[in-house]
């Protein structure tokens, strides 16, 4: 088993780390570390630190770099804590990619370090930074492949965590180059982004973080921005970096900071997300009269044209449903009506879509005057309900209820002339089908099967339900013997349709087309 | 029936020590928490737990009782909670409303929470401000490689999908890069890489720049695979998107394939208990008929169940009776629609009847998954749908399934996969703005970054180009496939297998520029090979690929096919098997 510890150096990484965790829980001045390192992200801590040789350094170097900020080139060169700073600035140069000088280094570094084989890759920049060079020397070459837990060895040697002096800890971790911060932060260590003060900083930071792909490192980042830069200087430096954006906009969703995601959109001009956002939380709101007056606030929104409709019917729907419910409830407990008695409701209407509160109406209220909510007509005039699927609905409720004659008159149209006749926008064969569906007898899908006009697609049908006189008719119409003879195999012995289908092969009033 | 593999077929490695390494580590992070105490454990993650552990050995290391994670309060009295969960938000939530319950109750207990399979930032954060930073210790779970057969590893992360193609969230290529770190730690470098899409060259690019900074681990170790080839789901939705018609993936369709193993219902069964049964290459029968076209299974069952009736036990005789049922009942109405379904809509005639049939699909409410998914098709396959049946299409979605699916609406746009057709101007509002802003260099990563999310799919020309849709004469027979068009009934090849083939073939992307730049790809191919000596002619038959955002049974059959005609063998890893209806959910913004 140990093996398997040592060939993965991620688990070797664990096994060391964790090895620490009693030490730290209960090691005294581990406990400062974890303090330190808890408050370590947070401004305020600061003023708690002793200031020290190398914090009045640093006082100076800001100051320089406020006084004079084209200066930047100096400005890690002072140094403050007795390691090869140098190194750092180099690296820093290194990743805002004006290399010339640093290509030496690079070079240098390859040999010493052998690097694997895949050298057409460009190289990130930010392997070549302080830690690994000092890894490099300073890891016994015998425990390779414990490397991960390893490269936490600078960190051990240089600044031991337990029992040093806090200050000097803080210093240690402050050195890290903006390379070396996101790499520890993509290995999930406590990583203090402290020292990134200037906004230059901060904005290399998240560069040097993008740069590395790693999404959670990038959110790390962004928490630290988020706290330490005013809203408008964080949207604006976000604007031109979609992806740290898309990272903040997701970072924000998910930890519900709504009133933040609402300012960046207003910011950015995303008028159309913006709505879309705050609609988005109607979703929480379980009260339906809460959830109604939420959505009125939705309602003059700037959505796109189509979307502002659709959050207006939103809105009148669920405002209807409530009063219909409201209504309903009282009518199914005075248990005074047939309907609700012989079909009690089996859910409450409210947010239910539209066409399910139309089934709803038209199962419940189909006989309703126009001028009640609750109508199937009223619904269908208020949200232009479209004729198909008014009719579709309508039949799929009525058959429900085998409502035969409401089934009838929904297909019936009189012309001008007076004449009745019979019209389906949908097809007479999905009236069959819907139907059939419903169990309705079959003198009743008899009657629509008639009606389908396409006569393949009728004969089908009328086999496929067992409307034998339809088949009997249509074969007939057709002067189809052959077919006739064929289905005379499938009706029962002695039957009428058997009958039926022997006087006709018997009449000499056809003439068979075989 | 069942293809054998060529005799010359390469072996495959042994993947069951993911499965130890993965165990091992378990144990070895709950004995930091010593004595006993109570594990928590994330809904998500119990079917991959399943699958490496089981209840005696989490008993073994004191674990008392188990509960799931959910947002009940907790009943337990145990001194030490231990909690199992990815790392969401959410999930902090719950836990520092527990930590705070027994605060106030003036209750001290030990808390662990072990991510899985890696902590973020922001989880930190939440319980930072939640006040219980410190009195939680926190744990990492490197669990991201669960081999669900012998050539099968997923990463069991779902959420990849609408994190990374929605949402634009970067979390994971940390862990796909630490996945395949750990794969070139135990099974050697890999001496062929390809790779097409942004998020394939991103992982690749931390990939490589872990493997150097551990430089030396990999080094001198034979590889044992010679290729590995990824892919990001976006580069090929309409796939995805198909309904399976092979049977593994017709049973995921049908009833989810979950972690391996599928729960069939009482409806199923024809008794009154469901049955789960573990799919995989160790079920003998299930192994031969996998990769079948539905058509043929049935056949291959009623011959099976005579032929091995005696010899069966009593169990497996039922399974077989069970699938057959299933096979006859269940699956015999689908085929018709199957073939009127997908077909069409990839051939790309009439799409008037296409969209009619689409919007009676809707009208009478049929499955609202299903009804998304035929729309995304007709949008890919058509660079977005007219205005107008856009639309209508949209509203009276919205009328029959809720009107909150704008939200979703406004989802699929974002990701691309249900758009209408623009005319002329492809540059949002946004995008034009943002672009007047930078002048500089930066500029092009933007517009890149926003065509990522959202470009035009060119589907007709690259089904053109990479023959796609193969001309059939007479009947294709699909017992005896003639190529990878078999796993769709020889209307379609995949498009993310052909792309795979087609570079195997060439051993890089030349002479494929036309099709990736039609992918959108142009920057985002890559070809990476290392002159490896040590390379055997074996190893250099094995090919490793690596689906970001999840593939399907469907991709995963053709590919075996594929291998089986050129003596290669296909080892997959994904973030999470998917199909249509995955997707679709995964773009859906409805809460259950």
């Amino acid at each position: 088993m140990f093996f398997s510890w040592q060939i993965s150096s991620r688990l070797g990484f664990q096994l060391q780390r964790v090895k620490y965790w009693p030490t730290l829980n209960f090691n005294c001045s581990a406990f400062l570390v974890v303090r330190e390192v808890r408050s370590s992200d947070c401004l305020s801590a600061l003023p708690y630190i002793p200031l020290q040789l190398k914090e009045s350094k640093r006082a100076v170097n800001s100051l320089r770099d406020f006084v004079d900020d084209e200066d930047d080139d100096d400005l890690e060169r002072v140094s403050w804590s007795g390691e090869p700073v140098g190194s750092i600035s180099w690296s820093i140069k290194e990743t805002a990619g004006n290399s010339g000088s640093s290509q030496e280094g690079r070079e240098q570094l390859k040999s010493r370090n052998s690097f694997s084989t895949y050298t057409q890759l460009p190289k990130p920049t930010s392997t070549y930074s302080l830690s690994s060079f000092f890894r490099g020397r300073t890891r016994p070459g015998s425990f390779q492949s414990l490397s991960d837990a390893l490269s936490d060895a600078p960190a051990k040697s240089y600044a031991p965590e337990l029992g040093r002096p806090k200050g000097e800890y803080r210093d240690y971790s402050n050195d890290w180059s903006p390379s070396d911060t996101v790499r520890r932060l993509r290995k999930g260590k406590v990583c203090s982004l402290e020292r990134f003060r200037s906004l230059q900083d901060k904005l290399q930071l998240l560069e040097e973080a993008v740069s590395m792909h790693d999404g959670n490192v990038i959110t790390a980042v962004l928490i630290f921005l988020k706290r330490t830069l005013s809203k408008e200087i964080l949207f604006r430096e976000l604007e031109v970096r979609q992806v740290a954006l898309r990272h903040l906009i997701h970072f924000l969703k998910e930890i519900g900071d709504q009133k933040l995601l609402l300012d960046l959109f207003r910011f950015l001009d995303r008028t159309e997300e913006l709505a879309l956002s705050h609609y988005r939380e109607h979703l929480n709101i379980q009260d339906p009269e809460k959830r109604k007056e939420f959505l009125k606030t939705c309602v003059g929104l700037p959505f796109s044209a189509e979307d502002s409709a659709h959050i207006q019917d939103h809105y009148t729907l669920l405002e209807r449903q409530i009063i219909i419910e409201a209504n309903d409830r009282h009518l199914e407990s005075a248990g005074q009506t047939e309907i609700f008695r012989k079909h009690p409701r089996k859910a409450s209407i409210l947010n239910m879509p539209l066409v399910t509160t139309l089934f709803y109406s038209c199962f419940y209220h189909y006989t309703e005057a126009e001028g009640t909510f609750s109508s199937p007509v009223n619904l269908k005039k208020t949200f232009k309900i479209p004729d198909k699927q008014y009719v579709l609905t309508a039949l799929a409720a009525r058959a429900k209820l085998r409502a035969w004659h409401d089934v009838d008159a929904l297909f019936t149209t009189k012309n001008w002339l007076g004449y009745t006749k019979k019209r389906a926008p949908i097809g007479f064969h999905r009236v069959v089908e819907i139907l059939h569906k419903n169990s309705a007898p079959v003198q009743i899908l008899q009657e629509y099967v008639n009606l389908v006009e396409d006569v393949d697609t009728k004969l089908n049908l009328a086999t496929k339900f067992k409307c034998h006189d339809v088949v009997i008719d249509t074969c007939r119409d057709l002067k189809d013997r052959q077919q006739l003879l064929a289905y005379r195999s499938k009706v029962d012995k002695g039957s009428a349709e058997e009958e039926k289908i022997d006087a006709i092969l018997n009449s000499s009033q056809i003439r068979w087309k075989n | 029936m069942a293809f054998p593999h060529r005799p010359d077929a390469p072996e495959l490695p042994d993947f069951s020590m993911l499965k130890r390494l993965a165990r091992d580590q378990l144990i070895y992070l709950l004995e930091q928490l010593p004595g006993k105490k109570d594990l928590f454990i994330e809904a998500d993650l119990m079917s991959p737990l399943d699958r490496i552990a089981n209840v005696s050995i989490l008993k073994q290391h004191e674990v008392d009782k188990l509960y799931k994670v959910e947002s009940k309060p907790a009943l337990s009295s145990n001194e030490q909670l231990c909690f199992l969960v990815r790392p969401r938000i959410k999930n902090m939530r719950y836990i520092a409303s527990l930590v705070n319950a027994d605060k106030m109750a003036g209750r001290t207990r030990k808390y662990k929470v072990i991510f899985c399979p890696q902590k973020f930032h922001a989880c930190e954060m939440v319980l930072e401000e939640e006040g219980v930073y410190g009195d939680v210790s926190c744990d990492e779970w490197a669990f991201s490689l669960l081999p669900l057969d012998v050539d099968l590893l997923s990463m069991e992360l779902p959420e990849f999908f609408r994190d990374y193609f929605l949402e634009g969230d970067q979390r994971w290529i940390n862990t796909v890069a630490q996945a395949l770190h750990l794969l070139s730690t135990l099974y050697g470098p890999f001496p062929n890489c390809y790779g097409i899409g942004r998020c394939t060259k991103m992982s690749y690019e931390l990939w490589r720049r872990l493997e150097e900074e551990e430089d030396g681990e990999t080094k001198g170790r034979r590889p044992e695979i010679g290729h590995i080839f990824l892919l990001d789901r976006d580069v090929d939705f309409v796939t995805a998107l198909c309904s399976q018609v092979v049977y593994e993936g017709l049973v995921d369709d049908t009833f989810r394939i979950k972690c391996g193993s599928v729960d069939f219902g009482p409806e199923v069964t024809s008794s009154d208990r469901s049955l789960k049964v573990l799919l995989n290459a160790e079920d003998k029968v299930f192994n031969e008929i996998r990769n079948e076209h539905f058509s043929n299974v049935f056949g291959f069952l009623s011959q099976k169940a005579r032929n091995l009736q005696a010899q069966y036990d009593r169990r497996r005789g039922m399974d077989i009776k069970q699938m057959k049922n299933f096979v006859s009942q269940e699956l015999k109405g689908l085929k018709q629609e199957h073939r009127l379904l997908s077909v069409p809509l990839l051939e790309g005639f009439n799409i008037r009847e296409s969209t009619s049939y689409i919007e009676e699909h809707i009208d009478r409410q049929v499955s609202p998954i299903e009804s998304l998914r035929l729309m995304c098709l007709l949008s890919i396959t058509e660079n977005g749908l007219i205005p107008k049946d856009y639309r209508s299409l949209k509203t009276q979605y919205l009328q029959s399934y809720g009107p909150e699916h704008l939200l979703t609406f406004s989802n699929l746009r974002r990701a691309g996969l249900l758009t209408e057709q623009a005319p002329g101007d492809t540059l949002t509002a946004v995008e034009s703005k943002v672009s007047k802003l930078v002048t500089d260099k930066a500029a092009g990563k933007i517009t890149d970054a926003f065509s990522s999310l959202a470009k035009r799919s060119n589907f007709r020309a690259i089904s053109k180009k990479l023959n796609l849709i193969p001309r059939v004469d007479g009947e294709y027979d699909l017992k005896v496939p003639r190529d990878m068009a078999y796993v769709f009934s020889g209307a379609y090849v995949p498009l993310s297998c052909r792309i795979i083939e087609q570079v195997l073939e060439r051993r890089s992307w030349q002479g494929l520029d036309e099709v990736v730049r039609l992918l959108n790809c142009s920057e985002l191919a890559f070809t990476d090979t290392t002159k490896e000596d040590k390379a055997s002619s074996e190893c250099l038959r094995l090919i490793l690929v690596v689906f970001l955002g999840g593939c399907t049974f469907s991709e995963i059959s053709a590919l075996r096919f594929l291998g089986r005609e050129k003596g290669y063998r296909f080892i997959f890893l994904t973030t999470a098997i998917t199909n249509s209806a995955r997707l679709m959910e995964a773009m859906s913004e409805v809460k259950a």
